[in-house]
């Protein structure tokens, strides 16, 4: 029962039940009469707004992850810089979910730029001709305080991210999130339902602890009916500058995100080796594909973007 | 039900992946073997990590009339943990869950599980700054809580991040002991040579200009998760590595810290 709310009385049919605000339980519930009128049971206006707005993007690709730290934000900054370098007559947008710890601006050197607004929406913040930008990072006014909100408020933000930023004509959206399955995720997967979204692309390490979190976001994606473009091993390797050693630094106990795509049957998209060059550029916000594309990590990169191109092409 | 604990602690950090629940895990396994009891709380609802760490993913929590029986990791039973992986029923399941119910089991957690008598719980946190962390604060302010240990990774996105944690606990007035700055740096197993895969100095500097203590400095080392089948730390594991000499140094720093606000 998702849909009773937090502070209803006990027995609370749910809002979306066809007893609501019918039952002896609503008796004395402020919320009665909105529940019994049939007002509830609506899909949520945000949908719709979504849908519109939304309507000028093609495909729009969700970066997920159960862990923290696996690289999602790297990963999502690769792929809307690599969409844009290889469609560079269309354009590219990357929307920074993640309300509490918004890395997008820094990732993709946006650091201290301002969203303006206009009649049409939000302007998102432009890094390159045709790569747009948004984060809640643009809205705070001191980038050390913390954002301390419950679900319900970042539902509204997240709900606003996805109807009022004014994008323009899209080829791709990348949507980044923060990690988990909650408020957060559930919130885009509800208001993107009418949209629809193309696929998500599941981030994770070749550590068990990371794919235990992986498998959650799995199961995550099947109950909201989000289809899978395919899992993306980040960090596999790292090869040492000195004497080129191969080693494993999160070893892969269980046989790492292979194995576990064949168990769950989802499609693997491939493996990202560890360059500390990489870690630096996000840092201070460089464009590590165009700087730097003879590092073996670039190479197994473009892999991976062709890779997830063609799936997006196989949709409508 | 906290009425029997003597110390808690909280570990957090802003950004994910920097080695809180690796961090918590340690210092729990550091405290236990210098001879205190100790608990150990995942209250990371989506993510729980620590029924991993320990190698007690089969494990079960039973309910007793005092309340919820923690999972012991060790037959003297000093070392009790719970967290909501032992409540499911596959690894593979997911927790969708919104914030209110996040918010009531966190609840749960904090009152209803039969700790005993306890010299330190460590409190292990999802990233961020949202419903966990609010509930265990507001749950937490009648308690005595000694303080909180800010986890990251020396990059700047990872510093960033912790900043806001350090502005949440100023404005939760909840006292920070200090930063702890993990995988500052992998020595090569073939040749020694020490690189800076995530950068380095970014806690340290941190800590200098917050005015806050910096606790440690932690290589990555691979062998750390060896000692997950053991249930038992590297420092007993293998004390001659600097993995190990580092986290006792921790333990130490963290008792003389908490120790001093008695």
């Amino acid at each position: 029962m998702a849909d009773v709310p937090a502070e209803a009385p006990e027995h609370c049919p749910g809002t979306q039940s066809e007893d609501a605000g019918k039952v002896s339980a609503c008796q004395g519930c402020p919320n009665q009469a909105i529940c019994s009128s049939g007002a509830a049971r609506e899909p949520d206006p945000g949908i719709a707004e979504v849908q519109v707005r939304l309507a000028t993007v093609k495909h729009k690709i969700l970066v997920l992850s159960g862990k923290g730290g696996v690289g999602k934000t790297t990963f999502s900054s690769l792929l809307s810089r690599g969409l844009a370098l290889n469609n560079s007559e269309k354009n590219v947008a990357i929307l920074d979910l993640d309300i509490c710890g918004p890395s997008v601006p820094r990732v993709m050197g946006a650091l201290g730029e301002q969203v303006h607004q206009s009649g049409s929406g939000w302007s998102p913040v432009y890094v390159d001709d045709n790569l747009a930008v948004m984060s809640v990072g643009f809205l705070l006014s001191n980038p050390d305080s913390a954002v301390i909100w419950r679900g319900p408020k970042k539902n509204g933000l997240i709900r606003q991210f996805l109807s009022s930023v004014d994008w323009g004509e899209l080829e791709y959206l990348i949507i980044d999130t923060p990690p988990g399955t909650s408020d957060e995720h559930l919130s885009a997967a509800q208001y993107l339902s009418g949209a629809g979204v193309t696929g998500a692309v599941l981030v994770t390490t070749p550590q068990e602890v990371s794919l235990l979190d992986v498998r959650k976001e799995v199961d995550f994606c099947r109950k909201v009916k989000i289809p899978i473009i395919g899992v993306v091993e980040n960090m596999s390797s790292f090869v040492c500058p000195k004497c080129k050693f191969n080693s494993d630094i999160f070893p892969a106990e269980t046989g790492g995100a292979i194995k576990m795509c064949e168990e769950l049957d989802v499609p693997f998209l491939g493996k990202l080796p560890l360059d500390p060059q990489l870690a630096r550029a996000c840092d201070e916000g460089r464009n590590f594909l165009s700087e730097l594309p003879d590092t073996p990590t670039s190479q197994e990169f473009s892999k991976l973007l062709k890779r997830i191109e063609e799936e997006c092409q196989k949709q409508p | 039900m906290l009425d029997g604990v003597k110390h808690i602690i909280i570990v957090l950090s802003g950004k994910g992946g920097v080695g809180k629940s690796t961090v918590s895990t340690q210092l729990a396994l550091c405290l236990r073997e210098g001879g205190y009891k100790v608990g150990l709380l995942d209250v990371d609802l989506c993510g729980p990590s620590i029924p991993h760490l320990l190698n007690l993913e089969d494990q079960d929590v039973h309910q007793a009339p005092q309340g919820w029986i923690p999972v012991y990791a060790d037959k003297e039973k000093q070392l009790a943990v719970m967290s909501i992986g032992f409540l499911l029923k596959s690894k593979n399941d997911s927790i969708v869950w919104r914030g209110p119910k996040k918010t009531a089991m966190i609840r749960q957690f904090l009152n209803d599980v039969y700790w005993e008598d306890l010299d330190y719980l460590i409190i292990d946190t999802p990233p961020g700054t949202s419903d966990e962390h609010i509930t265990v604060m507001e749950n937490l302010k009648h308690m005595r809580c000694d303080g909180a240990i800010l986890v990251t990774t020396p990059q700047i996105v990872s510093v960033e991040d912790v900043k806001k944690e350090l502005s949440f606990c100023e404005r939760t007035k909840i006292p920070v002991l200090g930063v702890v700055e993990n995988m500052s740096s992998y020595i090569c197993p073939n040749c020694q040579e020490c690189s800076n895969i995530f950068s380095v100095g970014g806690g340290r500097a941190m800590a200098e200009k917050a005015g806050i203590p910096l606790l440690a400095e932690l290589p990555i080392d691979p062998r750390v998760w060896q000692s997950i089948e053991k249930r038992s730390s590297c420092v007993t594991l293998m004390p001659e590595t600097t993995i190990a000499k580092k986290f006792s140094e921790l333990a130490l720093a963290v008792v003389n810290a908490v120790g001093e606000n008695n």
